[in-house]
């Protein structure tokens, strides 16, 4: 591929055509907050976490799903992203219901680390407290729709490397759901496989093992890279 | 931050709408309370025979929601006489488990309460505070100045927000001291 040249927060660094700014950014080492992106996934530009300032657009730009181009100029720290992305995050924890106290995954929570990693102490904005089912009808998972932050991770993980497709999601905006088949319970679906990919993607306490009671949903992030390199190295054909 | 007082801290610690865990996690300083008490004094608190809210207070720990009248008024109170207020405790930040019951009416939350309609004997409703439609975190009723979250806050959190006070300086905690729950 070829290389290009881009300046990222005043320094000349390099990437390869074809490559995300998410990408090229986290090649050299600069951190990005990310709650929607999964390597190994498709990007969706979702949580807006990742928002980078781009020379000649006026308002940010999710890195995950903008192409890096030849000559750019980004800026991936300012008061005015550190605030935005601020804003996003108490906008999350204000949306349902994260009483991380009795949470199932508090202590490995995505959305709890970067939280506390931008210092949100608190949330300006008021609770909507909406009123929120779960589903335990699978045998072995269950579904939390309070803790849903709907990165859709879980759809992704579902479609692109289950390839089955149960996941997806009902509603618009604050209405928006994860729903399985076509808003059957999860029980009922009759597409899941019961793998558990989406269980050990998402990022907080919505997706969890049946028994786990709180700060004991500890999930595996580098499940998806190892079923990714196995399929590469063709580890399970027969 | 010029203390009120001569040279001493003047601390106050208030238990609204919470289950009292930050003030067992206050306890756990252990130790240091011993040195915390040769800079401060504690001027109101559960853990002191003070009936009222005293004025002149240089910082004032809030823990629990504000859920029912009576915190509300309190909450007041503090504001006025209190120099720092300081939300402690996620109860206070968010509204926490006290807060759950957000997802309900006041009457949907008292009714497992109510024999045939009627208040349980176990509970005389006159002398109990008015429930607020909502429990909210104290930052919603009046300014605040600083936040320990935790539910409850560990020591090393309460001790890190108390010598920035000691210091004079506004309650800073590191990335890792800021995790809710």
């Amino acid at each position: 591929m070829p290389v290009i040249t881009l300046t990222i927060d005043d320094e000349l660094i390099s990437g390869r055509e074809g490559e995300t700014l998410l990408q090229v950014i986290k090649e050299h080492g600069i951190s990005l907050p990310t709650l929607c992106h999964m390597e190994g996934l498709s990007e969706r530009g979702g949580c807006r976490l990742c928002i980078v300032e781009v020379a000649g657009s006026p308002r940010p730009l999710p890195a995950c799903t903008t192409p890096a181009r030849e000559g750019m100029v980004v800026r991936t720290r300012s008061e005015r992203l550190e605030n935005y992305r601020r804003m996003l995050v108490e906008l999350m924890l204000a949306e349902r219901n994260h009483y991380c106290a009795v949470c199932v995954s508090i202590g490995h929570c995505e959305l709890q680390r970067v939280a506390a990693e931008m210092g949100v102490d608190h949330v300006r904005y008021e609770y909507l407290s909406p009123k929120l089912t779960m589903d335990l009808s699978h045998e072995r998972f269950g579904l939390d729709h309070n803790r849903c932050i709907l990165c859709t991770r879980c759809v992704r993980v579902c479609d692109e490397i289950e390839g089955v497709h149960t996941w997806d999601i009902s509603g618009r905006g604050v209405k928006s759901r994860i729903i399985a088949d076509l808003n059957r319970s999860w029980r009922e679906s009759g597409t899941c496989t019961s793998c558990g990919k989406c269980v050990q993607v998402c990022p907080t306490g919505a997706l969890f093992l049946k028994g786990a009671v709180v700060g004991e949903m500890v999930k595996d992030p580098t499940m998806l890279a190892r079923v990714l390199e196995g399929r590469e190295k063709k580890e399970w054909e027969g | 931050m010029e203390l009120i007082g001569s040279g001493r801290l003047r601390l106050a610690t208030v238990w609204l709408g919470g289950c009292s865990g930050c003030h067992m996690s206050f306890l756990d300083l252990d130790e240091y309370l011993l040195e915390l008490s040769q800079a401060a004094d504690l001027v109101y608190g559960p853990f002191v025979d003070a009936k009222e809210f005293p004025a002149g207070v240089d910082v004032a720990l809030v823990e629990g929601a504000v859920t029912n009248r009576a915190n509300l008024a309190m909450a007041g109170i503090i504001r006025q006489r209190s120099r720092t207020v300081i939300s402690f405790g996620d109860c206070a930040i968010t509204g926490n488990v006290t807060a759950m019951r957000n997802l309900l009416t006041v009457a949907e939350t008292l009714d497992p309460f109510r024999c045939d309609g009627e208040a349980s004997p176990a509970f005389d409703y006159a002398a109990v505070p008015q429930l607020l439609p909502r429990a909210l975190p104290l930052h919603q009723v009046i300014p605040v100045d600083g936040y320990i979250p935790g539910c409850p806050p560990g020591p090393d959190r309460i001790r890190a927000a108390i010598e920035c006070m000691l210091r004079g300086e506004p309650v800073h905690l590191a990335p890792g001291m800021l995790t809710f729950g």
